[in-house]
């Protein structure tokens, strides 16, 4: 019986439960405490070693101590991570010391690792992981004061056509034989965006030829600001080309200040007055297509022009002339023949030139392992 | 004075948020936010002012002379009114924001939904093969078209990774190429209106 009992017992498995104990877990070494820089303050950044071993480990436990907080828990990282940005509840110019332990699964934890030197939070006046943008800025300010210095010596700067913008004395001077107004929409963007300031750059221009035209403007508006500053330019534009009184201000109108309520309005005008020119130039989303299918649907010369890429397609599909990107901001330039204004689009192509040669050095450099470039071009 | 007065707060302003970038100390974040938050508020409640006035001048003119589809004027005339006084009469209460989910956000969201009819109709015009241009076009966006669908993977296993491939190499490539043009553009643009080069925005030259 007992030889059995022994035999039955022997052929069972045994399984050996290893639990691990506080022991066995190791905390980080190292620890590194630094002020975060480039910032606001608030901020302290922690650096460690992980364990040799940490195979059992889950995580590793933050706390900090001051001299009026005790140590407490102030964060967790995962067990892949070797640093963490503490920003909870820190105050600038107090002196902090941290400490780590490791956790396991089962919430076992290690003993506390060192203290870390002592640190202190305080905001930096200067973002000096940045300073490359603003060499760069600085350097592109030179090159637009350079050209714009030389082109009031009288210096003739060459210009390559821009189809879009020389069809717009087509599309006014088509809307005048029609007797059709014509349609302006300057985007859905507040005044402070850099694409519906170009907007109203090119509207002045434009108010010009179909005041000259005697021609008719409509221009519906999404923004007050925008309205306010649309009504002054199209005013300005009919008065330069001698014709104040053809100007109406009710024409340059607040339609609605919501996106779809703006599209539906546009697309009610464009149904009912049937302008034989619609011009879209500023920023827009995705009210893009329903306006300029709505307006090729009313057979009308469209001439779209946006800075959002992603735009881009729709406005091609649907209009007859497109002003990608850049070309919209150097319209101003290209209509007005101002040489000041055509002189900084010369200062743009260097920046481009730059850019490309930039790119190409950059490419062969990184395929040779020298990646120290790419540095040269990172932010933050 | 009158022309230059603008001009010299239009670089004041312009050359402080430069500056302002490049400083992470509190001082700035709180002159950012004196200049963005407090001062962009006041002024959108003043030209509100005009744009209502503007708005009402519009369409009581359209209404006065019976000019066609008058009564939309009429409708949306009515529409603001109402608004306004449902949300001042309640605070917000819940019948205003009833209006808002049960009305604007549908009749919004009915108008976002066009698009894809729209969409549909463009892409007709867009994809026919008239020249070699479109012809490739056509191609590439069949290609896309199919391989974003389960059944790109089914008639050819490679389709889903060739459409990756031309969105992330030729694609990617002609977006930044015209990023890089905007970016270039809007310092430009931002430079001469700082200069004062740039003065079209401002009504006159």
């Amino acid at each position: 019986m007992l030889i059995g009992l022994l035999f039955f017992f022997g052929q069972m498995p045994i399984t050996v439960v290893a639990r691990t104990d506080s022991i066995s877990l190791k905390p980080p070494t190292n620890l590194r405490a630094m002020d975060t820089p480039n910032d606001h303050g608030k901020s302290i950044t922690l650096f460690w070693d992980c364990p040799l071993d940490i195979s059992n480990i889950e995580g590793f436990q933050i706390f900090r101590e001051a001299a009026d907080e005790s140590l407490h828990l102030a964060g967790y990282a995962p067990v892949n991570k070797t640093e963490y940005v503490d920003q909870l509840g820190l105050r600038n110019n107090v002196e902090y010391q941290y400490s780590m332990r490791s956790i396991n699964l089962e919430g076992v934890v290690s003993i506390f690792s060192e203290l870390s030197p002592v640190v202190t939070a305080y905001p930096q006046w200067f973002k000096k992981n940045e300073v490359n943008i603003l060499i760069m800025i600085i350097i592109y300010f030179g090159l637009v004061i350079y050209f714009v210095r030389i082109a009031r010596k009288g210096k003739k700067i060459f210009l390559r056509r821009i189809p879009g913008l020389d069809a717009l004395e087509e599309a006014v001077g088509r809307a005048t034989e029609m007797g059709k107004p014509i349609l302006y929409v300057p985007g859905i963007w507040p005044m402070d965006e850099i694409g519906t300031i170009a907007a109203m750059n090119i509207l002045k221009p434009v108010a010009k030829k179909v005041a000259q035209y005697e021609s008719r403007i409509i221009v519906p508006c999404i923004d007050p600001i925008v309205m306010n500053v649309a009504q002054q330019t199209v005013k300005e534009g009919f008065t330069e080309a001698g014709r104040p009184d053809r100007y109406n201000q009710d024409d340059v109108f607040f339609l609605t200040s919501a996106q779809f309520a703006y599209a539906a309005g546009v697309n009610g005008i464009m149904v009912r007055e049937k302008p034989a020119t619609n011009l879209f130039l500023g920023v827009f989303f995705a009210e893009s297509l329903l306006l300029a299918e709505t307006g090729n649907a009313t057979g009308a010369i469209q001439i779209a022009g946006t800075d959002r890429v992603p735009q881009l397609p729709f406005f091609v599909a649907a209009c007859d002339y497109c002003i990608m990107g850049e070309e919209l901001y150097a319209a101003s330039a290209y209509l007005s023949e101002d040489p000041r204004l055509v002189s900084s689009i010369k200062a743009q192509d260097w920046g481009k030139m730059a850019i490309l040669i930039s790119l190409f050095f950059g490419s062969v450099f990184s395929i040779l392992g020298l990646r120290f470039i790419l540095s040269w071009f990172s932010a933050g | 004075m009158r022309r230059r007065l603008p001009v010299i707060i239009a670089f004041g302003i312009g050359f402080a948020m430069l500056i302002q970038y490049f400083i992470p100390h509190p001082r700035s974040e709180e002159f950012y936010n004196v200049i963005v938050q407090q001062w962009f508020i006041i002024i959108y409640a003043f030209m509100y002012i005009f744009a209502l006035r503007s708005f009402f001048m519009h369409h009581i003119t359209k209404v006065k002379k019976k000019k066609e589809g008058y009564i939309f004027s009429a409708v949306a005339m009515v529409s603001v009114l109402f608004m306004l006084l449902s949300g001042l009469i309640t605070s917000r209460g819940p019948f205003f924001d009833s209006l808002y989910n049960y009305m604007i956000a549908p009749l919004q969201g009915t108008m976002f939904s066009l698009l894809a009819f729209f969409i549909a109709s463009a892409a007709f015009r867009a994809f026919r093969a008239r020249n070699v241009q479109a012809t490739l076009l056509l191609v590439t966006a069949t290609i896309v078209m199919i391989g974003r669908v389960p059944i790109g993977d089914y008639l050819w296993r490679g389709m889903p990774d060739l459409v990756e491939w031309i969105m992330t190499v030729p694609s990617m490539a002609a977006m930044r190429g015209i990023r890089i043009g905007v970016g270039l553009g809007a310092v430009a643009t931002a430079m001469k209106i700082m200069l004062g080069i740039e003065r079209s925005y401002m009504g006159g030259e």
